[in-house]
């Protein structure tokens, strides 16, 4: 087990230093790095130059990715447009888009986990059916569809919950926890079903029926442990993709945290906020996902371990 | 050894019954049980009036999308639907209709030319890697990992807003930009699976026969390689076009995808969804949602019911 986390965790050095270098690249060489520093207008000579020696962008460009990386790992994100550190306002905000996410996480784990195993359990019949009608019809419905939908017929309309989510507050946050939650709950509900039914034709489930087991204690205990396995690792893995989607879920419903920050970072065409702020998400999102295959390693034996 | 290719030629036309006796290709088997499909025919159906329209726009409106050839009339502006207007006007007064039909061609253009694009890159990068194997291959994939491991949406409104598009960019520009931006970060899973298509037909028999006379490679992968991985490939191409629609929406959405006055289901539907808009005129965000929705539906179906036509389980 210990070298495979090791080994694991040495391949995902040169992805994490590969995309981050591609990112800094892209906007700093490849674009105009000044584009859209100074709002809507082009930047004064005196910025540019200001900015190019903050950002180092006269030496050679391995010791300027350096120089830029060594900052980020010490969350130094840069100074938006408008005077504000960026690294503080993400500090204020992430707690927000955590409980966002948390909401989303806890949605698809609950009832894309049920829907999944009703249909898996009921493999053929209407039910199942029903299942896979509505995942197809959330798939392919847009998420900032889903999310204007959602605040005019439960917000505007029922009033059910509240129209937008400023305040950040967990009642405030279970309307767009439940949009931006929506199409992974899709997902998992597919992967479940699929998983679950693909095991209960194992060898080890007609084992477990003929030795005269429940047909509970072999769907419940057996097989549905088995099926878990997948479920779980996309759900960890979804974690760091919510991030993003927070982007749209949160513009929406006015949310004040870190995706709202992006929307209105583009918004006002304040780059050192857009780029910092993602590059940032692209970093969680790596590192969410190299934890979730070494959770895989652990939770499935099958995979080497050497 | 053209039998491959033209079994894959068999499959796109319905078997003749003087055929059905003969044993039958997997091709023209899937073929067989896709056209018994339901959902084969419904998505078929709405992608073809959605390429239709996209083509052809004025096969179903009569008015020009762009608000100087005067069907906009602020005096109209938000009005619901009537029967002179089937899905109402939006909030300069222009007519929904109008402008949803316009609509498709960005969003089938965006996702056509993406899936094309990708398909491109990713097989020449995925033969390349395969055939050559060693260090190239171990080059190439790593290479892979790393565009693979930034997250869609994310990496395209970096490349978005590192290359911005106003106004004044002709339209052509800005569809290429955006079609970039997705497909930068799409190629690898063709990649991916040309590679291992390769991986698991090279060590056949009849490819080391076919070297041995003294095939060149492009024969090889012509007439080997490419009809193996044709139904994987077109499966996820297919599901994926859907997605990079989907996208291409979400960016135009945030403002970073296409820009007016290009005319696109995004567009519209950022407009139409402030609340004040919401509770005004949903007819705004309903008419391009539904659109937008059912094309995104359509492939994704479309997918869905290949993979299970070529899947031997699933019989």
């Amino acid at each position: 087990m210990g070298t495979f986390i090791l080994r694991r965790i040495l391949q995902m050095i040169p992805v994490i230093l590969g995309a981050t270098f591609l990112i800094y690249w892209m906007v700093f060489n490849l674009g105009d790095p000044t584009v859209g520093r100074c709002g809507e207008r082009p930047c004064p000579d005196a910025y540019v130059a200001k900015m190019r020696a903050e950002y180092n962008l006269d030496d050679p460009l391995p010791v300027q990715y350096a120089k830029y990386m060594g900052k980020v790992v010490q969350g130094d994100l840069g100074t938006s447009f408008n005077g504000n550190d960026v690294a503080e306002e993400l500090g204020n905000r992430w707690p927000t888009t955590v409980k966002l996410a948390l909401i989303a996480i806890a949605v698809e784990a609950v009832i894309g986990i049920a829907a999944g195993v009703i249909a898996g359990i009921r493999r053929g019949k209407f039910i199942d059916s029903l299942v896979f009608v509505s995942t197809l019809v959330i798939i392919s419905i847009p998420s900032f569809v889903l999310g204007s939908v959602a605040q005019m017929i439960f917000g505007l309309r029922l009033n059910w919950f509240p129209v937008t989510a400023t305040a950040g507050t967990w009642q405030q946050l279970l309307l767009p926890g439940l949009v931006l939650g929506a199409l992974s709950t899709a997902y998992v509900a597919r992967l479940t079903r699929n998983s679950l039914v693909e095991n209960l034709r194992a060898d080890y489930v007609r084992t477990g029926k003929a030795k005269g087991l429940s047909r509970q204690r072999v769907v419940g205990v057996h097989a549905l442990r088995n099926s878990m396995i997948p479920v779980i690792t996309f759900i960890g893995a979804d974690l760091g993709a919510l991030m993003g989607g927070a982007i749209v879920t949160e513009r929406i419903f006015n949310v004040q945290g870190i995706g709202g920050y992006i929307f209105h970072a583009i918004n006002t065409k304040d780059g050192t906020a857009v780029v910092g702020t993602v590059t940032l998400l692209v970093l969680v999102f790596l590192v969410m996902n190299l934890l979730v295959d070494l959770l895989y390693g652990a939770l499935d034996p099958r995979i080497s371990h050497d | 050894m053209t039998e491959p290719l033209a079994d894959a030629q068999i499959s796109a036309e319905p078997p003749t019954p003087e055929h059905t006796d003969k044993p039958r290709s997997l091709g023209s088997d899937a073929w067989a049980t896709l056209r018994k499909r339901p959902t084969f025919w419904v998505s078929a159906a709405l992608i073809f009036i959605m390429i239709v329209m996209a083509a052809f726009p004025s096969l179903f409106t009569f008015f020009s999308p762009h608000p100087e050839l005067s069907y906009s009339e602020l005096a109209k502006a938000r009005q619901p639907p009537s029967s002179e207007a089937w899905f109402g006007y939006d909030n300069q007064g222009r007519d929904v209709y109008t402008r949803t039909i316009h609509g498709a061609r960005s969003s089938i253009l965006v996702g056509l030319l993406t899936t094309l694009a990708v398909l491109l890159f990713g097989s020449l990068i995925g033969i390349i890697s395969g055939f050559y194997g060693k260090w190239v291959d171990a080059v190439l994939s790593r290479v892979g990992e790393i565009f693979f491991a930034i997250p869609l949406l994310l990496g395209g409104i970096l490349v978005l807003y590192t290359f911005p598009s106003d106004y004044r960019t002709p339209y052509l520009l800005v569809v290429g930009k955006v079609v970039l931006a997705i497909g930068i970060l799409g190629w690898p899973r063709i990649a991916r699976i040309m590679r291992s298509t390769v991986l698991q037909v090279k060590p056949n028999d009849y490819v080391q026969a076919a070297r041995a006379l003294g095939a060149s490679p492009g024969r090889i992968v012509r007439s080997h390689i490419l009809p193996n991985a044709f139904a994987p490939v077109v499966v996820v191409a297919t599901i994926d076009l859907g997605a990079y629609i989907a996208t291409e929406a979400t960016l135009s959405f945030l403002g970073i995808g296409l820009q007016p006055p290009t005319v696109s289901w995004g567009i519209a539907i950022s407009e139409a969804s402030g609340i004040g808009f919401l509770r005004a005129a949903p007819h705004m965000l309903l008419f391009p949602s539904v659109f937008l929705s059912l094309t995104v539906l359509a492939f994704i179906m479309l997918g869905d019911a290949i993979q299970d036509a070529f899947d031997p389980k699933s019989r």
